[in-house]
């Protein structure tokens, strides 16, 4: 099957998400879209997909233009897709979620389960997928929740399979066991569009690359460019990919945790006897597939997980059982994982977000009443220090970017003094230039001595950023290693894994 | 440095789950068995207590049970204090409390108290449980009209607002065609009006569910309240005088000693109630509707992106679950009193509600939870008829006590469709 896309325009109100875009997919061929967060990749997809209708251009199938008005019409016509956040019912088991909106029914409309668990056994024995029908959603890894995206999308004979950000949630090993079943749907005379910004991957399974910036194709590149090409071409300036560190000078250690265990108010058990310290001047990042303690581990240490066990001590004072406001006071620095729900008030201004963890007494607020004007000269002179983009500083932080606001935060929590750095997923959704730049500010923090957690999905930042990498699996410490440990090792060490001789 | 040799972390003990146990089983048997033993301490009773069994038309007749108040509730409170005590040992090593000492539990100190407050007299127990089922019967059918909005992602608070609708509605056409049958369908067609509206701003524009259905209680109260002093009142003989709906001994069935006359010598409407919680259970987990129904309640984005029309599925679903608790409307004014009255059903909606939650979320559970709800309110009734010692107030207020000790005490954390209360928009 061939797939064009002609010309397609989306606006979402004066922004123009996507600028007369043109594209042709043809069966047996894998077509990566390159581009960053925001360039307008996914829109398009959700275009193709019947999730949106485009403003401008057409839809081509095999020839014949389509009218997609829902996803049920894209899916009847031969397109599925593997969204990046699963469309996935949890409470659901495998083969409900497979026949959900296609379901095969006997008398009265009563399911036909039987059917159901027979097509997902033979499209995973086809593949050799490994999946249970009758397991529930939100009990399988997440590996295999992606595997039932794809059979759901197969169950429905889709010839043109749209894999969206598909290698967010996965280990290194999930992520090559991807890519092979990729080349194996391809074999299949599956047109396949991947959608990605990491380099790496697109390298290893592209047949052909579209790069997309700000909403227009800017190109083609050759599967064989290098990654500094195919950067560039992607942010439209070079970009220096590596992140430029000194070796390290460092000092006591100041963060000391010992036997650290958290569990949330269901019981369930989210780190689990973690010990670690960090000296003055290092760098300890966190590597591990999401959701395997880091969030809590990271919460716990601002005090902001309710059952925590264990001790943490910073500078020889105990912070455990302290109180949010007695821990930042004690120097604490946070970058949460989240910035539009834990970093920022979207509604405030730049400046009174600048403001957030110093809303008690000097240097802006003096016998209740705010001091705008010391206010106002600090949040200005930060904008221009950290780089933030906006018009000024009585700016929505809802109306920055992803960079900037990130910029933002960064700029609000080491504009303090520091005794300790927590910086959870620091670049996550934020565009390569603002990752050099926030990049360089957590390695000066480093350099002028603080001691730094940082904790990235992305194992890339991880080597760039460690001085030493502890992997989290299932809340507990697989190890903790050398920044120059092999990717291969710490894949491994991420599904649980303790190579002998690779764990200090 | 070698990766061939290495060690799976399964093989340690691994992070997971620490069950931590509920202790509110074990405290409110302690709480309630305390209770108990003290009002006989206090109160204590010399007389005999008769429990009868039977009706005249059963196949055999089973004799009434006399026993001496006082030693037999004195039993009971041990069995309590016994189960109490299973209970917190079982707290003690971590693990819950079954269901099935619930079960035995709540019967023991139920008999133990009737006992206690039935001394030197006799209780029908036939009439304490057919009354039951009848007040339950607009319970069970607002709570399945519930759970069935609610499974779909919409919270109906306007439970209330369609009973009181419906028993409006069938009164005045039952009353105006003399037809039962057309006043029941009358019913059903107020609920699901009701429904329409509640749908019309909680789906289509959005307005924050919960203030919408309590608008709409108030809207129904005002409207039938008004209609009833300006219209109904005056022409009372020709629009508020309904027929009714006759008991249908089934043969055979309701001969069944204890058992037939509760369940099978009822109305019409009690036996379309059975029909109904069957076939809502079958359809909601059995059919492909059932499927969706779930599906948009849970991830109404999943649903969208499989095809599944998130919004027209809602409505349908609250619209046949507006018709479910109209018929429960009906009962009031086709069954139980024979015309229509102001604010007739006193909150009956409320505790609906509360029984979609103690039921979580399941036709089946919701059913029970409903019926355990009735029978709180016919035992006050009862027990005041027969002159028990306890004081009229304090048993006008167990339904509620009941309903807040269900809800808040033992259900222990249910969950809510994902997306209960969530409006569905799309982008």
């Amino acid at each position: 099957m061939q797939l064009v896309l002609r010309g397609i325009t989306k606006r979402f109100g004066t922004l123009v998400a996507n600028d007369r875009i043109s594209l042709t997919v043809e069966s047996g061929e894998i077509h990566c879209l390159l581009g960053e967060n925001g360039a307008g990749k996914s829109t398009l997809m959700n275009v193709l997909y019947g999730l949106y209708q485009a403003d401008e251009g057409e839809i081509e199938l095999d020839g014949v233009v389509q009218h997609f008005t829902g996803p049920g019409d894209a899916m009847a016509a031969g397109i599925g897709m593997v969204h990046q956040h699963f469309m996935l019912i949890p409470v659901f088991t495998v083969a409900e979620n497979v026949m959900l909106g296609n379901e095969s029914t006997g008398f009265a409309g009563s399911l036909d389960t039987q059917a159901a668990r027979e097509r997902v056994r033979e499209i995973s024995e086809r593949f050799g997928f490994d999946v249970n029908p009758d397991a529930v959603v939100e009990d399988i890894p997440v590996g295999v929740q992606q595997r039932v995206e794809i059979i759901k999308a197969l169950s429905r004979d889709a010839e043109v399979l749209i894999f969206d950000e598909p290698t967010a949630v996965l280990t290194p090993q999930e992520t090559d066991e991807l890519m092979e079943i990729m080349r194996q749907l391809k074999g299949a005379g599956k047109a396949i569009v991947f959608i990605t910004h990491k380099l790496r991957e697109v390298r290893e399974v592209a047949d052909k690359i579209t790069v997309i910036r700000l909403g227009k194709v800017v190109g083609e590149a050759d599967p064989k460019s290098s990654n500094a090409e195919l950067a560039s071409m992607m942010v439209g300036r070079p970009v220096e990919l590596t992140v430029h560190k000194g070796p390290g000078n460092f000092g006591d250690e100041a963060l000391v945790v010992e036997g650290l265990t958290v569990h949330d108010d269901l019981g369930r058990v989210h780190v689990d006897d973690v010990s670690f310290t960090i000296r003055r001047g290092e760098i300890l990042a966190v590597a591990g597939v999401q959701g395997n303690g880091q969030t809590e581990l990271t919460e716990a240490l601002l005090g902001l997980q309710a059952h925590v066990r264990g001790s943490i001590r910073l500078d020889g004072s105990e912070l455990v059982g302290r109180s949010v406001r007695r821990i930042l006071e004690a120097g604490v620095g946070f970058i949460p994982e989240d910035r539009t729900t834990d970093g920022l008030v979207g509604g405030f201004t730049i400046a009174e977000n600048m403001m957030l963890n110093r809303s008690h007494g000097e240097p802006f607020v003096s016998h209740g009443s705010l001091r705008l004007d010391e206010l106002h000269e600090f949040a200005s002179d930060k904008l221009k220090e950290y780089d933030v983009r906006a018009p000024g500083i009585a700016t929505l932080a809802s109306q920055l970017s992803g960079g900037n606001q990130q910029k933002l935060v960064v700029a609000r929590e080491l504009s303090r003094d520091l005794r300790l750095l927590v910086a959870a997923q620091p670049t996550r959704g934020v565009d390569v230039g603002s990752i050099e730049f926030i990049h360089k500010q957590i390695v000066a923090g480093r350099d002028a001595g603080v001691p730094v957690l940082v904790v990235s999905s992305e194992l890339d930042e991880v080597v760039a950023l460690a001085d030493r990498i502890m992997v989290l699996y299932r809340g507990r410490v697989v190890g903790v290693v050398p920044s120059d440990t092999p990717r291969e090792v710490l894949g491994l060490m991420m599904t649980g894994e303790r190579p002998e001789g690779a764990v200090a | 440095m070698s990766t061939d040799v290495s060690m799976p972390i399964e093989q340690t003990p691994i992070a997971g789950v620490t069950t931590i146990v509920d202790r509110k089983p074990a405290v409110i048997f302690g709480l309630a068995t305390a209770g108990l033993a003290l009002i006989l301490l206090f109160a204590g009773v010399s007389d005999d207590t008769t429990f009868r069994l039977a009706t005249p038309d059963d196949w055999a007749e089973l004799p009434a049970v006399t026993v001496p108040a006082a030693p037999t509730a004195w039993l009971l409170v041990l069995i309590c204090a016994l189960c109490t005590a299973v209970s917190v040992s079982l707290l003690l090593k971590e693990r819950r409390t079954p269901m099935v000492l619930v079960v035995v539990f709540a019967i023991s100190w139920m008999i133990g108290f009737l006992t206690w407050a039935a001394a030197g007299a006799s209780i029908p127990m036939v009439g304490l449980l057919a009354g039951s089922l009848a007040l339950a019967v607009p319970l069970v059918f607002g709570a399945l009209g519930g759970v069935l909005g609610e499974r779909a992602g919409v919270v109906n608070i306007a439970i209330d607002g369609q009973l009181l609708a419906g028993a409006f509605a069938a009164a005045v056409v039952g009353s105006m065609t003399g037809v039962t049958w057309f006043g029941l369908v009358a019913a059903m067609a107020a609920g699901m009006l009701v429904a329409l509206l509640l749908g019309l701003f909680a789906i289509s524009y959005f307005v924050d569910q919960v203030i919408v259905g309590v608008v709409l209680n108030v809207l129904i109260i005002g409207l039938t309240s008004f209609m009833f002093s300006q219209v109904l009142a005056p022409n009372a003989e020709s629009l508020n005088n309904p027929p009714r709906f006759d008991k249908i001994d089934i043969p055979v069935l309701g001969g069944i000693p204890l058992i037939g006359p509760i369940l099978f010598r009822q109305t019409a409407v009690v036996y379309i109630l059975y029909v109904v919680v069957a076939l809502v259970t079958w359809a909601l987990y059995r059919t492909r509707w059932g499927l969706r129904v779930r599906a948009v309640g849970e991830h109404p984005q999943a649903a969208d992106t499989v095809g599944i029309k998130v919004n027209r599925t809602r409505y349908r679903t609250i619209i046949l679950a507006g018709a479910i608790a109209g018929m429960g409307g009906a009962f009031y004014t086709l069954v139980s009193v024979p015309q229509f009255n102001r604010e007739m059903t006193g909150g009956a909606g409320y505790i609906a509600l509360a029984a979609v939650i103690f039921g979580k979320w399941d036709p089946i559970r919701a059913t029970l939870a409903a019926l355990l709800f009735g029978f709180a309110s016919n035992l006050q009734g009862v027990l005041s008829v027969i002159g028990s010692p306890v004081p009229s107030q304090f048993m006008l207020m167990l339904p509620y006590v009941v309903t807040i000790f269900a809800v808040a005490g033992l259900v222990g954390r249910s969950r809510a469709p994902a997306a209960d209360g969530v409006p569905y928009i799309k982008g």
